[in-house]
């Protein structure tokens, strides 16, 4: 491996943080446990961020940490915790559809990394460059106006700032916000929804039990075949 | 410190970045540990006190001064318990994911004008960012408690701190308007001089925005009023309910540590950070480019005044929690999307038109115009030229 | 895939970090996405699988971007690629939470997260 005298802090942050974020994706993959694959995903998105960080991207990278981690994901635990009950902590998926899945998956990963190797290019750092804070510029190409230098060999004249794509998500969020508000709604009802029908059905179980990893689906598949279908 | 070891000591290079990296976050720790011992020892002082009664009077003679630590030895002893029905992993886990995102926040936190772990150009937005992760480790706890208490309690308490997050976000952004950077080093500098200088007092819609602030990081950091997660009264201990001995201390520090980083962040954004009300290191003719005793004295009182600023207000903290009643989770909601939010635009919108308008602020020619880009590195539009040392631009500031 | 693996693997380990470096961490965490979303019958684990390709897709683009990654650091594409990594951050939470709606609307309608019961419009 790497001489000791030549231990470079970069490339072992990078390895640390991808590390991590493989590792972590693959175990999203993998675990059963829906709360624990939200764990997972929380691990490797936060990794993701060190990964933004470690590229200079440092305005990508607190947005990532913020909206992504600290709002998209509390969103989906939110989701996994008020779904947590005992059937649906852990259902397994039929053995044919995992190696189907899987062959898809290696088939893609192949394509892929075959792809991420063909350019030479891509394979040396630069060395020498100073940092450069991108937030100030960032945040004036989000108004319209471009101040950063042109990539080499980018043809010649005004480059667009995002000044409309800006707006467009804006209103995006707006209706995304009235939307999920609406569909999340009390509705009231006059007979009982099915999930208070199997919730009455079921014998009161401890959350102790709903804890627990590992219940089989069958017991789950046995409430819902009685509920009203 | 890095570039002293590679140079006079002949270190590698890579072990004396390790070296100088371990030495930051044993401070940054010390900070947070000794911090959240001197704050729990003032806690249940000025509990008392406000309950007229004593307090701890007799660990350590007639102050109590050891209680902290009598407590800490009692928390380490304790036996390591687990609920029979909990989630093994994510039990374990979570202090330590909780713990660590209050931890991380302090790595942009200034202490003075070079005393920063890392000087990020988006401290302010790293800051706030990182805060918000806590929340997942109260979520993971109150689950894998596997009592129904912990629970409610952690999801009362994600529901808190996420829908607090919008108006604190709103608050922190009018000081990054005014100071045109989200580089905390550079907010605190933007303010040095007299009392006047601080943002708190440059225009009224700060001061309001100031005060939405507090309100705001009360409730981000879940202490009273808005303590419903950890109610004592209601829900045995909330989402820390099954937790004993050192992983609740875990927990605790989490808490002191997040409490002392929001004092200290509005000490940096709102009160001048490390520039004192009276400008005395300006006054004595030292400043940064003195030599390197000096300077080196300058940044310590600068840091001194810092600490000082942030223990204030996490003993106002303290003081509101004793004093007033908990709000219930719907006067918590209502308050948040009601009151600060509304409040905190309405500010935002007014400190923006004031900056347009009265660019010097309370006292003219202090400030520098509205169209000025504040960025030193950055010329004008299309242009631009490389980026010049790190303090160039603020070498002739001085605290 | 099997006959350039090895050599380039390991020198992937032993060389300064660079685009495809970056690369191959996208394709890993886009790989683990698309499986996720083929794989599991949990509705949030297919959510999670959508966050994941979203993210893969996000690390490539910063990969771009980064002037210190490629050998000639003004070739990148610079903010273009910070950008339209932002964009996509922000998309996601939107995407997220009308997901989620649906996902909570059918898990009231049926008691169930099971994607193999939204079976309704079957022949």
């Amino acid at each position: 491996m790497m001489p000791l005298a030549a231990l470079d802090w970069h490339s072992v942050f990078f390895l640390l943080f991808a590390a991590l974020a493989c590792a972590c994706a693959v175990a999203v993959v993998l675990a059963e446990n829906v709360v624990r694959m939200a764990l997972y995903l929380v691990f490797s998105l936060g990794a993701t961020a060190g990964l933004f960080f470690l590229a200079g991207a440092e305005f990508v990278g607190a947005m990532q940490l913020m909206i992504y981690v600290g709002g998209t994901l509390v969103l989906l635990v939110f989701g996994v915790m008020l779904t947590a009950q005992a059937p649906f902590v852990s259902i397994k998926t039929a053995p044919g559809d995992r190696v189907l899945a899987g062959v898809i998956g290696a088939a893609l990963l192949a394509v892929l990394l075959q792809s991420a190797f063909s350019v030479a290019d891509w394979r040396k750092p630069a060395v020498g460059r100073e940092g450069e804070p991108a937030a100030t510029p960032l945040g004036m190409a989000l108004l319209g106006t471009r101040v950063d230098e042109a990539p080499a060999g980018a043809p010649p004249g005004i480059r667009s700032g995002y000044l409309l794509p800006f707006e467009i998500v804006s209103v995006h969020l707006l209706v995304v916000l009235v939307g999920a508000a609406y569909l999340a709604r009390a509705k009231r009802r006059r007979t009982p929804r099915p999930i208070e029908v199997a919730a009455s059905m079921e014998p009161p179980a401890s959350l102790a039990a709903h804890a627990a990893a590992g219940r089989e689906s069958a017991r789950g598949g046995s409430v819902l075949a009685g509920g009203p279908r | 410190m890095a570039e002293f070891l590679i140079n006079s000591v002949g270190l590698p290079e890579w072990l004396a970045w390790t070296l100088t990296a371990l030495v930051a976050a044993v401070l940054i720790l010390n900070v947070i540990a000794g911090g959240a011992l001197v704050f729990i020892w003032a806690e249940r002082k000025i509990a008392a006190r406000i309950q007229d009664r004593l307090g701890p009077t007799r660990t350590g003679g007639r102050f109590g001064w050891l209680q902290s630590l009598a407590d800490g030895i009692k928390l380490i002893a304790k036996e390591d318990l687990m609920p029979e029905g909990a989630d093994g992993m994510l039990f374990r886990l979570a202090p330590y994911v909780s713990f660590c995102a209050s931890f991380c926040a302090f790595i942009a936190l200034p202490f003075a004008f070079d005393f920063v772990g890392q000087r990020l150009n988006v401290g302010v937005f790293f800051v706030v960012a990182v805060l918000g992760l806590e929340v997942f480790g109260v979520i993971l706890a109150g689950y894998a408690s596997a009592s129904k208490w912990s629970l409610f309690g952690a999801m009362r308490e994600a529901a808190q701190v996420v829908s607090y997050e919008v108006p604190l976000g709103m608050c922190v952004v009018v000081p990054v308007m005014l100071a045109g950077s989200m580089d905390l080093v550079t907010i605190a500098e933007k303010q040095a001089g007299w009392l006047g200088n601080w943002y708190l007092f440059h225009d009224p819609f700060t001061f309001v925005i100031f005060w939405v602030y507090v309100t705001c990081a009360v409730a981000s950091v879940n202490r009273a009023p808005f303590d419903l997660a950890e109610a004592e009264s209601e829900l045995v201990a909330g989402f820390h309910t099954e937790y004993s001995g050192l992983r609740w201390s875990y927990f605790f520090m989490a808490e002191y540590g997040s409490m002392f980083l929001v004092s200290a962040l509005a000490a940096v954004l709102f009160l001048g950070g490390w520039n004192g009300p009276i400008p005395v290191a300006k006054l004595m003719g030292l400043s940064a480019g003195t030599g390197d005793t000096a300077h080196y004295l300058v940044r310590l009182l600068g840091m001194v005044n810092l600490l000082g600023k942030a223990t204030l207000g996490v003993l106002v903290m303290m003081w509101v929690r004793w004093t007033l009643p908990r709000l219930r989770i719907d006067q918590v909601m209502t308050t948040c999307l009601k009151y600060c939010t509304p409040i905190a635009a309405a500010m935002f919108a007014g400190a923006m038109i004031w900056q347009l308008v009265l660019p010097g602020g309370l006292v003219p020619g202090l400030s520098r115009p509205a169209g000025e880009i504040r960025e030193g590195w950055l010329e004008g539009p299309g242009g631009r030229r490389p980026a010049p040392a790190r303090g160039a631009d603020v070498a002739g500031v001085s605290p | 895939m099997a006959p350039f693996a090895p050599p380039l693997f390991a020198s992937l380990l032993t060389e300064p970090v660079g685009v495809v470096h970056y690369l191959v961490v996208g394709a890993i965490l886009f790989t683990s996405g698309v499986v996720c979303m083929a794989m599991k019958r949990n509705a949030l684990g297919v959510l999670m699988g959508i966050e994941l390709v979203l993210n893969g897709a996000n690390v490539n683009f910063v990969a771009f971007s980064s002037p210190y990654l490629q050998a000639d650091g003004a070739k990148s594409l610079g903010l273009d690629g910070q950008a339209i990594a932002l964009f996509v951050i922000l998309l996601a939470a939107a995407e997220a939470a009308v997901a989620l709606a649906i996902t909570l609307n059918f898990y009231n309608n049926h008691a169930t997260v099971d994607v193999d019961r939204a079976d309704d419009l079957k022949g």
